[in-house]
């Protein structure tokens, strides 16, 4: 059934996978930077009642976004590492882990940034903050167990199975104001029945959204290429490979 | 798929069912816990099922929107109040402080504080909670009829 994807198990292959995705990741990364921030930071108009205040929004959401999405692809490829023992999937599971943590720092950061003029405070412990809090905390814990061992193979286990069960955290953090009180707004993008976010501001948002996914592929497969030589390194391919360039 | 990965991969889906059920299970209980505040109402009338009211010098959060009009402030000193409410009962907030750049009339708010009567909290730090909408202030003229100004205060009237 899944003939096609059975090559990729392979190191050799994954690795040349990753040098052909790389570019197009790169492109997007870049150009929708570019444009995004362009885009929202200077000709974006400026919000009705927070002024210019708002434009933390083109860094805040899509890093939001992302710092869940990469969890996801995480939690995925730790599923996949477990069930089939796929040693690349384990060493996916570490190559997305740091970026997603940074994603989850830069959320926090620039949300607590926000807040202080906004809310009035830097810091709520209200239902949305503390999960997202708890989703950087569970990042740190896969990469510290990962590191924690001796033994790659049993340090890959660990941390694929906390990967695994921090997955219960994502629903708490996107529901989390709806099932109660926050102080943390609803949700803008997903609420499709009125128009939360005019038109003028929403597609900036898009493209900054498309750009941090770019950003989170190019990170994600540099580092994953790096953890693929470094456990193949006395395959004769990367010798091969480091003997050529 | 060889029955290894199969055994394997319902242990997987069962450990995170298990997890999830027992993480859902937490968070009902401590439902109540986890929301950030009480609502106008809510603190007059009760919370929950059990109609708990809370009781005159405890410390909590109130969070609502302030009623249009009724921000007082006192000329000489830092002194305002102003009134809550959500869909019932109003609540008296009694502030000394400054107020966040967002608070205005009509617009949500969550108050922490002290309760020093039934329906009236002497608060210490006063939040503004923006909503998920974001337009540019033409298009909010057309939509809402909001022209944005800083709202006018009431000198020491009472209302």
């Amino acid at each position: 059934m899944w003939k096609w994807l059975h090559p990729y198990a392979k190191a050799e292959r994954a690795y040349q996978l990753c040098n052909t995705l790389l570019p197009y990741f790169a492109v997007i990364a870049i150009v929708g930077l570019i444009v995004g921030w362009v885009w929202g930071l200077a000709y974006a108009p400026a919000d009705y009642q927070q002024k210019d205040s708002y434009r933390i929004i083109f860094i805040h959401v899509p890093s939001a976004i992302w710092s869940m999405g990469a969890y996801s692809s995480m939690a995925i490829a730790a599923i996949v590492a477990l069930v089939w023992q796929i040693r690349n999937a384990e060493l996916a599971v570490i190559a997305i882990a740091p970026i997603g943590a940074a994603m989850t720092a830069i959320a926090l950061i620039t949300g607590a940034a926000w807040g202080k003029p906004m809310w009035g405070a830097w810091w709520v412990w209200d239902a949305r903050l503390t999960s997202e809090l708890i989703l950087l905390f569970l990042y740190f814990g896969v990469l510290s167990l990962y590191h924690a061992f001796e033994d790659k193979k049993s340090g890959g286990r660990a941390a694929c199975i906390l990967a695994i069960v921090g997955v219960v955290n994502l629903p708490i953090i996107h529901f989390s104001v709806e099932w109660w009180n926050t102080l943390h707004q609803g949700s803008t993008i997903t609420k499709f029945d009125t128009s939360a976010i005019d038109p003028s501001m929403l597609w900036p948002l898009l493209i900054n959204i498309v750009a941090f996914a770019g950003v989170l592929g190019v990170v994600t497969l540099i580092r994953l290429k790096n953890e693929i030589l470094r456990s193949e390194q006395h395959r004769p391919w990367v010798r091969e490979l480091v003997n050529r360039g | 798929m060889n029955p290894r990965r199969k055994k394997r991969l319902f242990t997987v889906i069962a450990v995170i069912f298990g997890i999830g059920a027992a993480v859902g299970l937490t968070l009902y209980a401590l439902q109540e816990n986890i929301n950030l505040f009480y609502t106008p109402s809510e603190l007059v009338e009760g919370k929950g099922e059990l109609k708990e009211i809370p009781q005159i010098g405890q410390k909590l959060r109130i969070g609502g929107m302030v009623v249009p009009g009724s921000v007082v402030r006192d000329e000489t000193s830092l002194d305002v109040s102003f009134k809550l409410i959500d869909t019932g009962p109003m609540v008296t907030i009694r502030y000394k402080g400054i107020l966040p750049d967002l608070f205005r009339e009509g617009q949500g708010i969550v108050a922490q504080g002290t309760l020093v009567e039934s329906n009236v909290v002497e608060a210490f730090e006063v939040l503004a909670k923006h909503d998920e909408e974001y337009m540019p202030s033409e298009v909010a003229e057309a939509v809402k009829g909001i022209k944005h100004e800083k709202p006018k205060y009431n000198l020491n009237s009472e209302n």
